[in-house]
């Protein structure tokens, strides 16, 4: 996470929550992006409570960081997070009884999701409370959108079709019944394949800038030679490495 | 019988891993050397256990009768993490030697989703006090064998000629799901009596 304190700016701030994608970049949040996506919808669901939770915590963390003794501050974010937690838990159940019961155990494990209490601890315990909204809206979406994309992959090759709010948005649909995308083994193969796709969009990215420069400063070079640098594998680590100091 | 099926259960059928999605994050954290996977399944199956022991009390002695339902995430993390703290300074006290072995990954299961996702499964599945202790220590040693094997199969994949962009993380979440795969040919064990 590289945020500059500097010159961050309500939009820049966004930009870069949403860029960071969680699931696939950070690695954090895992579980419930691998256990709702058997649907498009369900993955929305999720990213909202998330997004609402995330966006909570972080504003009145924010606007309490001066306050918070530095030593209890993590069971302090901990009670926040959960307060909003079951207040999410709460008005689900209430008015999407449907999405509460598929969704089930995750919602009040959104406490331990470690984006929230990453984001609490990394942005919101050193920035206003607008910057900190910022970050949350643009993570959140971040995840939701990763979310419904796994939903999205998992739903079209499992049952041929994309629903979203009870409308098939292919229309009659594809021939298409890959059971096992919608059982557990599928979330990992999507998840994966998606992340494989990513990291080769960056590398072809990568690749492309740095022959770029080398073709304006040094005419022409053997520069597709080498391979690109370890971009997939880097990341991973590093993901793993953030996880491990949460 | 009903703690051997809950034990079977735990660890093969609803393993936490593969069919449950709990507790990933560590699995994929902790799962690049087989040395960090046992000391961090041993802290899993120990807090797990534990929190299985202490939150069913909590539950029905305590949020129940009082009329407290809903402060139960609220009440079961805290519970958790204090905990968590405790046992970590206990075991610092009582046994430099497994502190020094699992010192470092007992904070870590503060904000591990299959503790808590354990104590709250055993709520929602109306399990007696004896069959909650036994789940989550079922859940634990499932959570463990998974993340020991997976250990296993990326130390081999690490040496292998793969794709560019499948390194990494995008390979090892490939052959997660294999052994889903594999773990659901457990699907049928214990059928009827379990469920």
């Amino acid at each position: 996470m590289n945020e500059s304190t500097s010159n961050a700016t309500f939009v820049g701030v966004l930009r870069d929550g949403l860029r960071q994608a969680p699931p696939f970049r950070l690695l954090l949040g895992l579980c419930p992006a691998l256990a709702v996506t058997t649907a498009m919808e369900n993955g929305f669901w999720m990213g909202m409570a998330v997004i609402f939770v995330l966006a909570c915590s972080e504003l009145l963390i924010s606007l309490l960081r001066k306050v918070i003794p530095d030593r209890v501050r993590i069971p302090v974010y901990i009670v926040i997070v959960a307060t909003f937690v079951t207040v999410v838990d709460m008005v689900m159940k209430a008015y999407l009884p449907e999405m509460h019961a598929i969704l089930g155990i995750f919602i009040p494990l959104i406490v331990v999701n470690c984006v929230i209490l990453g984001r609490a601890e990394a942005f919101a315990s050193k920035h206003g409370p607008l910057l900190s909204v910022a970050d949350a809206v643009g993570v959140g979406a971040g995840f939701t959108v990763s979310l419904m994309a796994i939903g999205g992959v998992r739903e079209l090759l499992g049952t041929g079709n994309l629903k979203l709010f009870g409308f098939a948005l292919l229309g009659p649909g594809l021939p298409l019944e890959i059971v096992v995308m919608l059982l557990p083994a599928g979330a990992f193969f999507v998840i994966g394949f998606l992340m494989a796709g990513l990291a080769w969009m960056q590398n072809r990215q990568q690749e492309r800038a740095r022959r770029a420069q080398v073709g304006a400063f040094a005419g022409a070079g053997g520069a597709g030679a080498a391979g690109g640098p370890g971009g997939p594998g880097a990341t991973g680590g590093a993901g793993g490495g953030e996880e491990a100091a949460v | 019988m009903e703690f051997i099926a809950i034990l079977i259960g735990g660890i093969l059928i609803n393993n936490y891993i593969f069919s449950r999605f709990l507790g990933l994050c560590p699995f994929f954290g902790v799962s690049n050397k087989l040395e960090t996977v046992y000391g961090m399944g041993a802290a899993v199956v120990f807090v797990m256990t534990l929190a299985s022991a202490i939150t069913w009390p909590l539950q029905h002695l305590l949020l129940e009768p009082l009329g407290l339902g809903y402060l139960q995430t609220v009440a079961f993390i805290l519970v958790i993490a204090a905990l968590v703290q405790t046992v970590e300074m206990v075991i610092q006290r009582v046994s430099p030697p497994l502190y020094a072995a699992l010192g470092i990954y007992l904070p870590l299961l503060t904000t591990n989703c299959a503790v808590l996702g354990a104590a709250l499964l055993n709520i929602t599945q109306d399990y007696s006090f004896m069959a909650s202790v036994v789940n989550g220590f079922a859940c634990g040693l499932g959570w463990t064998l998974a993340t020991v094997l997976f250990a296993g199969v990326r130390e081999r994949i690490e040496g292998l000629h793969i794709p560019e962009a499948m390194r990494g993380m995008p390979i090892a979440f490939v052959a997660a799901g294999l052994m889903a795969l594999a773990f659901m040919g457990f699907q049928g064990l214990f059928r009827g009596i379990l469920f």
